[in-house]
């Protein structure tokens, strides 16, 4: 009882303080966010007064005890059901800001829907809020099933879940107010940084204690793959985020650093935003669920140590590639040109691991569209990893650099490898957490994975065409000397490849909703009569012997 | 190969320790790279010309900031033919040494803006983000009417400068004091500015928005980019013909 009232007690003094900072606060943005706090705080009040069992409590005890026998899936579940909700809002927003270059009348001459507002919404709705929510559902599910162990901190793990949704809430409404500090993939404001810097570390703890109370003796490969990921995030989360507030009760803030030392902080931090959060944590999926799928064990042991350990070292210095002929000096950026290069090894280290699992399983490929969605995520994974080091190298980097190829090279990845491997993951999980015999379709399946290919490939085609079209228009000089196009004649001639990207967009988009129906009929409980993926004819008439006449004909 | 497979599952079977390896692998990169631009003399070279933002200007930046213009321009020319042709001399590193956080940009839907300062009139500016078409035809840029609409709430600017002060930013202590006056006074026609003009050299003082009566956003914004680029004599510094 004391526990419960110290909780109840607890979320009360949030809701009390955040409602007087919202009464107190400097500007607007600040006061809707203190009163988004203070109903979440609300609202966790409420739940633990309704949801307490009282008697456990009266028998000395705060909950009832789980059954240790099976493991704990409940956030699980929860993660599954919002990576496909915020998935759905991070890439119709994408393709919203994908029109609105096409069509500039949408950003509808109102403050809070300009594409400088909706870009960052896209960008983190669709990474930390479609990507977060799967890697940390998918690390719940993984830990447990590795280290034959129950999640430590259940009620914790639970607190990271709706933590987590909270600070996407805020971050989401911030930007549309915004609020923004500008740093690219780390826009929110100091006080949602330091809400996710307490989630992260109750996210580390659950997650490492999980693989304390292991009963496997090793720690499995994909988990060095999470522990890096997890540990990096919050090194990389806390030195970017480092910023002085102007008023404790304001939403703005002035980032610590400035100039030269602010731009290889971001890059630092933003280049491993895509090497720790997109590569090395869903590399951490990709080492559970190909084998998992595949039904074979992980190629390479020796290769998997490796790759690992190279990946995480180099991934680091690569920050500078994205400051290439700026005022940063030479010497970082020819290092994070060097490094950018070798990093190719060890991505491709992972590529081939990955897809040698199949190895004496390559039919799965013919005959379930959940390996293939999984090996077309390796093959991009392969190419934006091998693409990423080519435009790192500074001759290359002069064109690609500033144009819609970077963009292009982006969503190669994000849509090609991230996207994939995360669909191919919910189909997986999605009837074992709840417990049914299949999915409700696997055509279904190979609908969404034909619609997200076609979509990729106008979106990466048209990007690359749009991107080096943009670099050589630039740069081109007519016989006379001088500059041959104005930007604005670059500006109009981008128009068609916008128009395939947002078509690109649009078919990805309409694969996710596939997947959405599967996954609702799935969990309905509904199985779709279909014929099924693939059929070894058999004849029953022509099953049996020849009898009546003589095999072969007597000799004359 | 065994061998050193074998001394791994040391590190397989201890989280502690899988860990705190992990830790320092990825912490190197960080450490060689990022800490020596704070020590190494000649990462920002010396030039004349550089201050910090005014009031006004900041809260102009801000604005900047908020609608993330970042997105689409960039503000650093590259030392190339073609760039430094299009935009102007190419971007020094001294020349955002007081911007906290950088806006250097990584993409030019719209173009360079590391130079925009003096290169349009006000009235250009003004009608420009009202309606970027009405100039600019084949623009995709949003258009920014309300910026025009919305009187400047920058709030108690002096807390702003002493935050930036905080992080190393040299204002004074009477440009603290002043900061709020400064505000008001850098886009009123009426207003003494002379000290304003001696705390921050080459400082524009003028109404920006083409509404006098009024601080406006559109004031703030335009006054920051009216001064983008505009603090480092370029010229100066250019090859002269020796006079003989």
């Amino acid at each position: 009882m004391d526990t419960l009232l110290l909780r109840v007690g607890g979320w009360l003094a949030i809701v009390f303080f955040a409602f007087i900072a919202m009464v107190l606060a400097a500007d607007t943005g600040f006061a809707v966010h203190m009163a988004i706090i203070a109903m979440a705080a609300g609202i966790t009040l409420w739940v633990t007064i309704n949801k307490a069992d009282y008697a456990a409590i009266g028998r000395g005890i705060l909950k009832a005890p789980a059954d240790p026998g099976i493991y704990d899936d409940d956030p699980i579940r929860w993660g599954v059901i919002a990576t496909i909700f915020w998935g759905i809002a991070g890439m119709a927003v994408g393709l919203i800001i994908a029109l609105q270059l096409a069509f500039p009348v949408l950003n509808l001459n109102n403050e809070y829907t300009t594409f400088g507002r909706l870009r960052p919404l896209h960008t983190s709705a669709v990474v930390f809020a479609f990507g977060g929510n799967a890697l940390i559902a998918t690390s719940y599910y993984v830990v447990q099933r590795t280290c034959r162990a129950r999640l430590a901190f259940p009620g914790l793990a639970r607190f990271v879940f709706w933590g987590y949704q909270l600070f996407i809430v805020l971050a989401a409404t911030g930007y549309l107010m915004g609020i923004t500090q500008s740093k690219e993939y780390a826009e929110p404001e100091w006080y949602v940084d330091l809400w996710l810097t307490i989630v992260w570390l109750c996210y580390a703890a659950v997650f490492i204690g999980t693989v304390v109370r292991r009963s496997e003796p090793h720690i499995y490969v994909a988990n060095w793959f999470y522990l890096s990921f997890i540990l990096t995030i919050a090194m990389l989360h806390v030195v970017n985020g480092l910023s002085m507030p102007v008023s404790l009760l304001g939403s703005k803030s002035y980032a610590a650093f400035a100039g030269v030392q602010d731009a290889l902080t971001q890059w630092w931090y933003g280049h491993n935003a895509v090497g720790f959060f997109l590569t090395a944590g869903f590399l951490a999926m990709m080492y559970y669920f190909v084998p998992k799928q595949a039904e074979r064990p992980v190629y390479s042991y020796r290769l998997s140590i490796i790759h690992f350990w190279s990946l995480i070292f180099l991934y680091i210095w690569a920050g500078p590639h994205h400051l290439h002929y700026t005022a940063l000096p030479d010497w970082a950026q020819t290092l994070g040109m060097v490094f950018s290069i070798v990093l190719w090894m060890p991505s491709w280290g992972g590529m081939i691991n990955g897809l040698m699992t199949l190895n004496g399983a390559w039919d799965k490929i013919r005959t379930d569209p959940i390996i293939r969605m999984m090996v077309l995520a390796l093959a991009f994974y392969g190419m934006s990893t091998f693409e990423g080091p080519m435009m790192s190298i500074k001759a290359v980097n002069s064109l690609s650099h500033y144009t819609d190829w970077t963009v292009g090279h982006v969503h190669s990845g994000a849509l090609g490898w991230n996207g994939m491997i995360t669909f191919a993951c919910l189909y997986y999980l999605v009837p074992r957490l709840w417990g049914k015999e299949r999915l409700y379709s696997l055509r279904m399946v190979n609908w969404h994975f034909w619609l997200a290919t076609l979509g990729i490939v106008l979106y990466a085609a048209s990007m690359w065409v749009a991107g080096i079209m943009q670099g050589l228009m630039w740069r081109e000089y007519g016989d006379d000397g001088y500059l041959v196009y104005a930007f604005s004649e670059v500006v109009s001639a981008m128009l068609p490849m916008y128009l395939i990207r947002a078509a690109g967009g649009l078919l990805y988009l309409a694969g996710a909703f596939v997947l959405v129906y599967n996954v609702w009929m799935t969990i309905a409980g509904k199985q779709r009569e279909e014929k099924p993926m693939t059929e070894t004819p058999h004849n029953e008439d022509l099953d049996k012997p020849i009898v009546g006449k003589p095999a072969i004909a007597p000799a004359e | 190969m065994s061998g050193f497979a074998e001394k791994h599952k040391k590190l397989e079977r201890n989280v502690t320790l899988l860990g705190a390896a992990a830790f320092v692998t990825v912490a190197i990169g960080g450490i060689v790279e990022i800490a020596p631009l704070f020590w190494i003399d000649n990462t920002i070279e010396k030039v004349e010309g550089m201050r910090p933002y005014t009031p006004l200007e900041l809260a102009g930046r801000n604005i900047y900031i908020r609608e993330g213009c970042y997105s689409c321009h960039s503000q650093m020319v590259r030392p190339f033919r073609d760039e430094v042709e299009r935009y102007g001399h190419y971007s020094l590193a001294a020349e955002s040494m007081y911007d906290h956080p950088f806006q250097w940009g990584s993409k030019r839907t719209g173009p360079d803006l590391a130079r925009v300062g003096g290169r349009y009139s006000d009235e250009w500016h003004v009608q420009h983000l009202i309606d970027p078409r009405s100039v600019v035809p084949e623009s995709i840029m949003p258009p920014y009417a309300f910026l025009a609409k919305k009187d400047l709430k920058a709030g108690d600017m002096a807390k702003h400068l002493t935050a930036q002060r905080r992080l190393g930013v040299p204002y004074t202590e009477e440009a603290i004091a002043a900061a709020n006056a400064d505000l008001m006074a850098q886009a009123d026609p009426e207003a003494v500015t002379t000290d304003l003009v001696e705390r921050y050299p080459k400082a524009q003082v003028r109404d920006f928005d083409g509404d006098p009566d009024r601080l406006t956003e559109m004031d703030a914004l335009v006054a920051y980019l009216q001064m983008i680029g505009t603090l480092v004599d370029f010229e100066a510094g250019e090859a002269q013909e020796q006079p003989r």
